[in-house]
């Protein structure tokens, strides 16, 4: 099993007619994924290798009957393209999206109050169950089926992450990308919890930075919450305070939200913590004795 | 970004929150003329205008009841280096002083504004503890900040300025001063969403003894993903406030921020760009930078990395760790080669390359001819980048 996505998964993808769009589309396409429908607004009845182009997220959704939608539309768009799939009910919503104003990301988050939709980023790599499906941007080959669930608010340490545990002989159930903005969809304790219940999950390899306390709060749930081992690191010891470092949520403001803050909350909640990001795949090696 | 606090007025005093009167001035003549216009009220206070807190400990504000008392307040104080707790030991310069009209304080509060990302709204804070830092009063007396949240559907609605007014008994004060405060807290919050703001604090928020409500000092940073929006905010930069590597790290859209240490680091990917400054420390160097190239850069931005890199004297040696995803490693190794030829390569360079094409990558770096440390794994990497950077071989 896995948690939010799987092989029988319907994808479309809103911003299919784009480069990154059209790319990501057939990279998903060859990884597996069931690309079933793009969404370009005017460009309805083309197709992108045989991927049938919608006008809006509704008709695409009544067409085709998916899911999940992928995106990859330009920041300033992206909010609107969110509340589109939401209110078109699509269930899960992955927006790869970097660089969306945050005060359009409260207008999304409040739009969603109620609705049954999931929404996971932006400003991520998004989500993968290796063989099954991808709907992201990750580099597929590195992946493999397994028993480790990986969370993580960043995209190329994750890979790093995932490549270590694939060059260790572990698989990974499901890898979600949280992403790095400070107002998002879902967090590290939503994952947390499917992965808790999750029976194909034996481990957790959690990745986090400075910035907020989605970390902190992550601890306390795996304290009360979570029995199988979790493997933690959190990237940016040596940044500095009141510098935003590449990630809009990656900032220590007011003192708050340090590493070691955050490494402190997830020892204390039993957690093993690495020190070292070259260290995560071998302490889950460990973890899984 | 962050504007200076006279922008910040002249910005607030537009949607009618209000702010003393008052001018910029980058002489001392300047000074002159603007205090003909504020001494009215008997008093001019002269400001230096930095992009740091704690100006007033430091000696950069300083109070002027004349006008040759004002010239030779900002005689005093622009050109001067002013050090506060959050400029760093360097201190910086002070190019221009706010003038402006002094006023007979009768309590000082504080009001702040920011994106609250536990509930991902904005949320509007008080506190009676007026010209002492949040920080401080957060850490010390929790209970002395009062905070609402505002629902992003309906706005900021009356109620919940009138809860933040009683709470601070501003109505004890005089009872008008409550809806002064509510059409205070209003304004703001309307400035705060239309200029995209991700943060606005007023500290000290004041009481005059006419019985006004005035911003006397006022902070703003906006959100750098919104200013796409926001053409005449962008043009408040003032890019003398900012380190100039990181300047020209910006106009390649490169995520820079510049440290301490003497190992430069080019990196693709914010979280790994951390990791790598992190693991560095851990095998006994110091980073002298930040640098996340993205995942999809090219080859001018891989030059401009290289240069920025290069023109920092502290680095000794440079340390590359590229994870290749969807960005291929030969490409980022042809993008090294390519701008190592152009920069040239004055300090040890280590290269670790991982993931897509690794072995293309390896060999394009390896034939290209140049003196290039290479690593397998980020430990390894890591460790070689601090024997080089000490001048010992790897």
């Amino acid at each position: 099993m896995s948690i939010l996505i799987n092989k029988n998964t319907k994808v479309i993808c809103q911003g299919i007619t784009g480069e990154q769009g059209t790319f990501h589309s057939r990279q998903m396409a060859a990884y597996g994924t069931k690309m079933v429908g793009g969404v370009t607004p005017g460009k309805g009845g083309m197709s992108v290798d045989g991927i049938p182009v919608f006008d809006t997220v509704g008709e695409a959704v009544k067409k085709t009957g998916a899911h999940a939608s992928v995106i990859y539309v330009p920041a300033g768009f992206a909010a609107d393209a969110i509340m589109e799939a939401v209110d078109a009910g699509i269930k899960l919503v992955v927006c790869i999206t970097e660089g969306i104003p945050v005060l359009d990301m409260v207008k999304v988050k409040r739009f969603m109050e109620g609705r049954a939709a999931r929404l996971v980023g932006p400003n991520c790599p998004g989500v993968i169950t290796p063989d099954e499906c991808k709907i992201g941007i990750m580099p597929g080959h590195i992946h493999k089926k397994g028993p480790v669930g990986v969370v993580s608010r960043s995209g190329t340490l994750t890979y790093e992450a995932v490549d270590q545990l694939t060059r260790l002989g572990l698989g990974q159930s499901t890898c979600v990308g949280i992403g790095g903005d400070p107002v998002n969809g879902t967090n590290f304790v939503d994952v947390l919890e499917f992965f808790a219940k999750d029976p194909e999950t034996k481990a957790i390899v959690m990745i986090g930075e400075i910035g907020g306390n989605a970390e902190e709060d992550a601890a306390d749930f795996i304290k009360r919450n979570v029995k199988k081992p979790v493997v933690g690191y959190i990237a940016g010891v040596t940044a500095p305070k009141g510098k935003r470092m590449g990630h809009a949520g990656a900032i220590i403001s007011g003192g708050k939200g340090t590493a070691d803050a955050k490494t402190e909350a997830m020892i204390a909640a039993g957690i093993r913590v690495t020190k070292s990001p070259a260290g995560i795949g071998a302490m889950a090696l460990d973890a899984l004795k | 970004m962050n504007i200076h606090e006279y922008q910040a007025k002249q910005l607030l005093g537009k949607y009618g929150v209000a702010v003393p009167r008052g001018k910029i001035a980058f002489t001392p003549q300047e000074a002159e003329e603007a205090a003909k216009e504020f001494l009215n009220s008997g008093v001019c206070v002269v400001k230096a205008q930095i992009h740091a807190g704690g100006r007033g400990k430091a000696g950069g504000v300083k109070l002027s009841k004349s006008r040759d008392v004002v010239v030779a307040n900002a005689k005093e104080i622009i050109g001067r280096v002013l050090v506060t707790h959050q400029t760093g030991p360097a201190g910086k310069e002070v190019k221009k002083v706010l003038i402006e009209e002094g006023c007979e304080i009768a309590k000082e509060f504080y009001l702040g504004m920011v994106v609250d990302r536990g509930t991902g709204r904005v949320a509007v804070m008080a506190s009676t503890e007026g010209g002492v830092e949040i920080e401080e009063v957060a850490a010390k007396t929790p209970e002395k900040i009062l905070k609402e949240c505002i629902d992003p559907a309906v706005g900021l609605q009356p109620y919940q300025a009138r809860n933040l007014a009683f709470a601070l008994e501003l109505n004890r004060i005089d009872k008008a001063l409550v809806n002064k405060a509510v059409k205070f807290i209003t304004a703001l919050y309307t400035a705060f969403v239309e200029s995209d703001c991700s943060m606005a604090e007023i500290n000290p928020l004041v009481i005059t003894k006419s019985g006004d409500i005035i911003a006397l000092d006022a902070k703003i940073s906006f959100d750098d993903n919104a200013l796409f929006r926001h053409k005449d905010i962008e043009g408040m930069r003032d890019l003398d406030e900012e380190d100039p590597k990181e300047v020209e790290a910006s106009r390649f859209n490169l995520n820079y921020v510049a440290l301490d240490g003497n190992i430069g680091c080019m990196v693709n990917g914010a979280g790994l760009a951390m990791a790598t400054m992190d693991i560095i420390k851990l095998s006994g160097g110091a980073p002298a930078n930040f640098l996340d190239v993205g995942g999809g850069a090219n080859k001018d931005q891989v030059t401009a990395a290289f240069k920025i890199l290069m023109s920092d004297t502290k680095v000794k040696a440079v340390l590359v760790n590229i994870f290749g995803g969807i960005m291929r490693c030969d490409i980022i190794a042809e993008g090294i080669i390519a701008a190592a030829k152009v920069v040239g390569i004055r300090a040890p360079l280590v290269v670790r390359l991982q993931g897509t094409n690794v072995e293309q990558g390896r060999k394009l770096l390896a034939e290209s001819g140049l003196n290039v440390i290479t690593a397998d794994k980020m430990d390894e990497a890591a460790d070689k980048a601090v024997k080089a950077a000490k001048g010992n071989k790897p």
